[in-house]
């Protein structure tokens, strides 16, 4: 069993410190713009300001992975009085919603934690420090990739059936070629 | 391709129904940026003189500033124009908040209404999808209540609303249009809004906004990043705290209004309270504050938090910025506390927090004097708070009394008589004015108040120090790393201006001197309301992250089109001079040009002839105030004095020697 580093990227979430601004969103667009800061449009940003002033609702939220389908059901959750709107804490880029997709395309939009910047950007530009960037080195177990793997072909099987499965595979991966 | 512009407006006429998206002259922006200076100039060119405020043929014009939603810190600001109900001259107005950037990503530099709505409407702006709505279900709904309404009536919350209340529904001449934490309030756009009958705008955008040289742009803003929390952690010493730092006057953080409390007056700008700020005051000041602001917010793409949302027990939350927690407070001789919770009812009714206060402390004024009596006031209640309330009320509502107060106090005291004119002592071309009463004159000031065609004196100065420092060392300190002059010569004015003696007011700063102060000031001020940006972060405060030297860059950079900083200033005073050309064109003349009678105690007719001759001179302007021929061809301006000849405002030969 061999260990692996692995490096943790973590923005950390400060919501009392949010002043509303939108600068993180603004500039995640721009950033991500082709060129370089060509064009500017929030709609395109992987981050997303969730902002009811008069309920005092101030949430950034990062655009995780894609998901083809919704959830079964939604959440909605309340802290400390205040009411968030439905699924307001999930990442997905999801068909239930508008968020995280590319206004024209519908093109799924996911934080890269702006690969090639020693600090994201919308960390950068959110000089409030509501959004704090860390990094850290974590020592994992390769065997654990397999056996999330073999967790997750299990539920698979258990789904569709063996067949389909070796099939699906089969197909995808002539596709891969 | 346009750049920092979206290159189209929308033409929306009221009356028909019809709707075009309009693209702009790309010429236009080289002459007048953006925002108001292109406003302007479509108010020139399309809405004669002759005009009635409220006719169908007033436009009433919503503008992104040039640099709206590009990354430029502070660009944010939506300027609106129309003619002014009240002072009968342009009246504009800007808001901060996040209309604006969201109009630009809809793909529109301006919104121009025409018309007149036969039914209460709102419009719809979604991308290139342009409604007309029913508003019949929001009529007599407060101003924030109807943002949310919209909102949740269209589903999504990233929808920006701007609306009015009652007052402006009612035409009040101190309707405001209320945007979330911001306001446009000054001179009665809300009551043309109003009479053009929407009620609100709703507006939601997802298209790109491009720059034209990014890398260069983005240096500038980087820069621009940097240097405001270092300028905000570094205060200037010896200015007091409100304009020490950066932003609009911090009023939602700051705690201590010693000054504003015990410098401006109370009631209807009449009584200076010496010794207000005690300890017990200030105790249960800072009690009522905290207990209230639940939150300091922004506006779009902006690090300062000049803002709150303001929660007072028992009735709905509401955001506020600025002076308007005092502005009630001392009109009423009341409490903080009172200044909270009137602010509230004020907001939903969408008032101006400046002209509203004073003109119920002048109808209370007049009640005292006889000259109102209890047959103008049936059932208004005996404490001064509950007559507060009982005015407003009836006011927005243009109700017995309200509906003569509605016009604001300069209109009101012409209408009630009998020695009320009288009472009319602070206002300027019919507009009510901060609550200020000084003993010496101020030549910088003296020309800010008399000549500043926003008619508002926050709106004039800035970056030039309000007050000489006592000793060479402070002011050596001050003007050591004071880059933002745009020459050299205005350091030596503040080394040499002093608290007593010789180079002190009202002789010093010389005319000269004072004219050059004035001229910078102001033009900082329009580059701003032409960028769409904050004036906090640039022609407000001292020292700020935007100046004359650094901008040319910015916008040259933004839009593509090279300007630097001599074409940059020649800019600004063409839109001076246009909205001086619109005002004189409806009448406005050197007599106009002055500040209330009382302003100082201390006055010097001679030398104010000659600040005011000056002035004129170094604008170009001839003795009457009027724009000459020279100076309007040297700005490109030869419509206007052709203009001008027709109407007999210039007289061909006359105006050779003027300049
Ligand atoms: S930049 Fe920071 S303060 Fe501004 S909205 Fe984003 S998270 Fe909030
Ligand atoms: S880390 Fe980079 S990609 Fe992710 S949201 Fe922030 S700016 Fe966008
Ligand atoms: S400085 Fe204040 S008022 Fe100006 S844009 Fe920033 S938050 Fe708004």
């Amino acid at each position: 069993m061999s260990k692996v580093m692995k490096k943790v990227k973590t923005i950390k979430i400060d919501l009392e410190k949010c002043n509303g601004c939108r600068a993180c969103e603004l500039i995640c667009s721009a950033y991500h713009a082709e060129p370089k800061y060509s064009s500017n449009n929030p709609a395109r940003s992987r981050i997303r300001m969730i902002r009811e002033p008069l309920q005092d609702v101030y949430l950034p939220v990062y655009a995780g992975e894609y998901t083809p389908a919704e959830c079964m059901g939604r959440d909605k959750y309340v802290i400390d009085g205040k009411e968030y709107e439905e699924c307001a804490f999930c990442r997905a880029s999801c068909p239930s919603r508008d968020a995280f997709k590319e206004p024209d395309s519908g093109l799924p939009l996911k934080c890269d934690m702006c690969e090639d910047e020693e600090v994201p950007l919308c960390v950068k530009w959110c000089i409030h420090d509501a959004l704090t960037y860390e990094e850290r080195e974590e020592e994992v177990e390769e065997e654990v990739m397999v056996e999330e793997i073999e967790t997750g072909l299990k539920s698979l099987v258990d789904k569709y059936g063996f067949e389909n499965l070796v099939d699906t595979v089969a197909r995808l991966s002539q596709k891969e070629k | 391709m346009r750049y920092a512009e979206t290159g189209y407006n929308l033409e929306i006429d009221l009356s028909s129904g019809n709707i075009e998206r309009v693209e702009s002259d790309p010429g236009l922006t080289e002459l007048y940026l953006g925002g108001l200076g292109t406003n302007a100039k479509l108010l020139w060119d399309r809405v004669p003189p002759e005009t009635e405020p409220f006719s169908p043929d007033n436009l009433l014009i919503f503008s992104a500033g040039l640099l709206c939603g590009t990354p430029a810190p502070g660009a944010n600001r939506t300027i609106i124009s129309t003619y002014s109900p009240q002072t009968l001259f342009m009246a504009f107005s800007m808001m901060g908040g996040f209309f604006a950037p969201e109009l630009k990503y809809a793909g529109y530099d301006k919104v121009i209404f025409r018309g007149k709505s036969p039914e209460l409407v709102y419009v719809w702006i979604n991308n290139d999808k342009v409604e007309l709505r029913d508003a019949s279900h929001l009529q007599g709904k407060g101003a924030v209540e109807t943002e949310t309404l919209i909102r949740q009536e269209l589903g999504d919350p990233n929808v920006q609303v701007a609306a009015i209340g009652l007052a402006g529904e009612n035409r009040v001449y101190m309707a405001s249009i209320e945007h979330g934490r911001s306001s446009a309030s000054r001179l009665g756009i809300g009551a043309v809004m109003g009479d053009k009958k929407i009620k609100a705008i709703a507006v939601r955008g997802t298209k790109d906004l491009n720059i034209a040289r990014p890398a260069e742009f983005m240096e500038i803003c980087n820069e621009v990043m940097e240097y405001i929390p270092e300028r905000d952690g570094n205060p200037v010493p010896g200015v007091m705290p409100i304009l020490a730092g950066l932003g609009s006057p911090k009023e939602m953080l700051i705690h201590d209004e010693k000054w504003h409390t015990e410098n401006f007056m109370w009631g209807n700008a009449r009584t200076r309270q010496k010794n207000y700020w005690t300890k017990d005051v200030e105790e249960k000041w800072k009690e009522t504050q905290e207990s209230v602001r639940t939150r300091l917010i922004s506006c779009y793409n902006c690090p300062m938090k000049c803002g709150a949302i303001v929660s007072v027990p028992g009735i709905s939350r509401y955001m506020m910025k600025c002076f308007s927690k005092l502005t009630y407070t001392m009109a009423a001789y009341s409490d903080l506390d009172f200044g909270f919770r009137i602010a509230q009812r004020a907001t939903e009714y969408g008032v101006d927090g400046f002209s509203m206060p004073q003109v119920m402390a002048f109808a209370l004024e007049l009640y005292e004097a006889g000259i109102l009596t209890d047959d103008d006031f049936p059932g208004m209640p005996s404490d001064n708070e509950g007559r507060f309330y009982w005015l407003l009320d009836r006011i927005v509502r243009r109700e017995g009394i309200g509906d003569v107060l509605a016009d604001g106090v300069y209109w009101a005291a012409r209408k009630i008589g009998n020695g009320a004119e009288e009472y009319d002592h602070n206002t300027i071309k019919k507009h009510e004015q901060l609550p200020l009463k000084l003993s010496m004159l101020n030549p910088i000031y003296f020309l800010m108040w008399a000549t500043g065609e926003k008619i508002n004196i926050t709106q004039i100065e800035g970056n030039f120090p309000q007050a000489p420092f006592p000793t060479m060392e402070e002011k050596e300190a001050f003007v050591k790393d004071w880059i933002h002059v745009p020459d050299e010569k205005f350091k030596d004015y503040f080394l040499k201006w002093e608290l007593r003696g010789e180079n002190s007011f009202p002789y010093y700063p010389t005319p000269e001197a004072t004219c050059d102060i004035v001229d910078w000031q102001e033009t900082m001020h329009y580059i701003d309301d032409s960028l769409g940006m904050c004036a906090g972060l640039s022609s407000f405060p001292l020292k700020p992250p935007y100046h004359i030297h650094n901008f040319p860059k910015l916008i040259s950079a933004a839009t593509g089109i090279d300007i630097d900083k001599d074409e940059l200033w020649k800019i600004a005073k063409r839109n001076r001079t246009l909205i001086r050309a619109i005002n004189v064109r409806k009448g406005l003349r050197r007599a106009d040009d002055k500040p209330p009678e009382n302003h100082w105690k201390k006055r010097f007719p001679e030398l104010e002839e000659q600040l005011l001759n000056a002035y004129y001179n170094l604008k170009g302007f001839n003795e009457d105030g009027v724009p000459t021929k020279e100076s309007l061809h040297d700005l490109n301006m030869d419509y206007i004095s052709e203009d001008f000849e027709k109407r007999g405002i210039l007289k061909d030969e006359q105006s050779d020697e003027e300049s």
